[in-house]
């Protein structure tokens, strides 16, 4: 995959809240069809990275581009329509509104006639959220919100896949069924970008990996030989 | 009994008024997080323009009130697009003296083009009202129209919120800004709607009132735009459906306090049953309490 070019590709991205940078100067691409993963202690910078590459932050300096268009400049309510979708951090379901009307928000960008079959496709893959329809989000359990966020960023049929740690709060049964979605997503052709601070859950299902250390890329590589690096099995995996 | 009953639908009417001025409020404040104190002048405004269509253009009253509906939308986007769309990253306090601003500015170009004297508005209905009961209940035909008014209004909210997908936007704008980006959905154009729809109803409320009461004058909007606030807070701000209950309550506590009570205590007596309600459930009747799961 080396040779094509990137679906998505940021620059030398730096990211300031007021006076505080939070990215300083990062590069990282990911290609057609693969899983690429950035981890990363607390405050490393990961989710600003993804608030970024979506628009809902804008760089202070450096490029982004997504399917070859640079999309620097393009505001965060567009980006869906281009073909990215996040699952953000806190999954941000609307509490307020249903299960259904979760999943048609997450169809906004799409033409009214495609959504209920889209969200019978989520049912399939998601059978909970089907025994949970006409529920109101805010009292589903913390696994159906996650599970209904994914469904809900799957709604727009994203080209790519941001996940913001999908596993933060859940059960260990929980966690191992939402690395398997996302490998079944990926299997369905999804390209992902996983943030993950289960960084052993990340490197076992991801192709690629980027560590964050404040603001910077510290180590990348495959996933594989990232799962084998001593400094990372010592910072991030715990032995 | 008959009495009663002139109260009763005396109250839902003064009800129905209280409940299509909330219902702008409270959209306005769920969408853009703002209390937008401009809003009970936005009722001044419409009456105005129909009043002058009416008596210096000779045109049909109803004619006037889809003018008032047509200026009073537009004024609403303007005065969001001027005065509160470059303070949206500003800190709250910002945002209402702006807000508070906005409403004397609106208040002082009525007194420059019309004049600080009182109008007098010719109901933009008239067809005679029904008597009941061998003529001992009347019932006004503005007191019919305003009630029909206030439950359409109703229906038709209830349906573009829940039925619709730029109703369904609306609340998902009211409740996580960013994650409604995320769907694609266009804050700013979500925002400038929520006020064109807020100042279209208060459009259909000032001109309601003024059939009513007759007497325009530049502060006409502001008492009912404060009682309309309270009624909004009354059933939770930010709450359509708790807007509505709202505002029918305060209508009909301010006729009966006004009749049972004393008129003059009618106005004491709305704002200390706020109190009281706010004290036993200080998110309003309906107010939202959603806990956040983990």
């Amino acid at each position: 995959m080396g040779n094509k070019t990137p679906l998505l590709s940021a620059t030398d991205l730096h990211v300031s809240y007021g006076s505080i940078k939070a990215i300083r100067g990062i590069s990282f691409d990911v290609y057609e069809h693969e899983i690429v993963t950035l981890i990363g202690a607390n405050g490393a910078g990961k989710s600003t990275t993804l608030n970024t590459v979506c628009g809902l932050l804008k760089p202070t300096s450096g490029n982004i581009t997504f399917d070859g268009k640079d999309i620097g400049h393009v505001p965060a309510h567009k980006m869906v329509t281009l073909g990215m979708s996040l699952c953000p951090e806190g999954r941000r379901i609307f509490q307020q509104l249903t299960v259904r009307e979760n999943l048609e928000m997450g169809g906004f960008s799409r033409q009214a006639s495609e959504i209920p079959g889209s969200i019978e496709e989520m049912f399939t893959r998601f059978p909970r959220l089907k025994e949970r329809e006409k529920q109101i989000a805010g009292t589903l359990s913390g696994g159906e919100q996650q599970m209904l966020a994914m469904a809900r960023a799957l709604m727009s049929h994203p080209k790519l896949l941001m996940l913001d740690e999908p596993s933060m709060g859940l059960a260990p049964i929980l966690v191992g069924q939402i690395f398997d979605i996302i490998r079944e997503l990926h299997e369905a052709g999804t390209t992902i970008l996983l943030v993950e601070q289960n960084a052993r859950m990340a490197l076992s299902v991801a192709h690629r990996a980027y560590v964050l250390e404040t603001g910077r890329i510290s180590i990348s590589g495959s996933a594989a030989d990232l799962l084998h690096d001593d400094s990372v099995r010592k910072a991030y995996l715990g032995s | 009994m008959i009495p009663f009953l002139t109260n009763l639908v005396n109250g839902i009417s003064l009800g129905s008024v209280y409940a299509i001025i909330a219902l702008g409020y409270s959209m306005v404040y769920g969408v853009a997080k703002m209390l937008n104190f401009a809003h009970g002048d936005v009722i001044m405004v419409a009456a105005y323009v129909s009043f002058t269509a009416t008596q210096y253009w000779g045109v049909p009253p109803l004619v006037s009130v889809l003018m008032s509906m047509v200026v009073c939308t537009l004024l609403g986007i303007t005065i969001e697009g001027l005065a509160y769309k470059p303070l949206r990253q500003a800190g709250s306090l910002a945002v209402l003296i702006t807000a508070i601003g906005v409403s004397y500015l609106l208040q002082n170009l009525a007194l420059l083009i019309w004049g600080a004297n009182p109008k007098v508005f010719t109901s933009v209905v008239d067809f005679g009202g029904i008597r009941l009961f061998g003529g001992e209940l009347v019932i006004s035909d503005e007191i019919i129209v305003t009630i029909i008014s206030g439950i359409a209004v109703m229906l038709l909210l209830t349906w573009f919120t829940g039925k619709t997908k730029m109703g369904r936007a609306m609340r998902a704008v009211s409740e996580d800004k960013g994650a409604a980006q995320l769907m694609g959905i266009n804050v700013n154009f979500t925002i400038s709607l929520t006020f064109a729809i807020g100042s279209f109803l208060a459009a259909i409320a000032g001109v309601l009132l003024c059939s009513s009461y007759n007497t325009l004058m530049p502060t006409t909007g502001s008492m009912p735009g404060i009682k309309a606030f309270t009624a909004a807070v009354f059933g939770g701000i930010g709450s359509i459906p708790g807007a509505m209950l709202g505002g029918l309550l305060l209508g009909l506590i301010e006729v009966f306090g006004g009749s049972y009570v004393s008129t003059e205590l009618a106005d004491a007596l709305v704002f200390a049953v706020l109190i009281i309600i706010l004290l036993l459930k200080p998110a309003g009747l309906l107010g939202k309490n959603v806990q956040e799961k983990v």
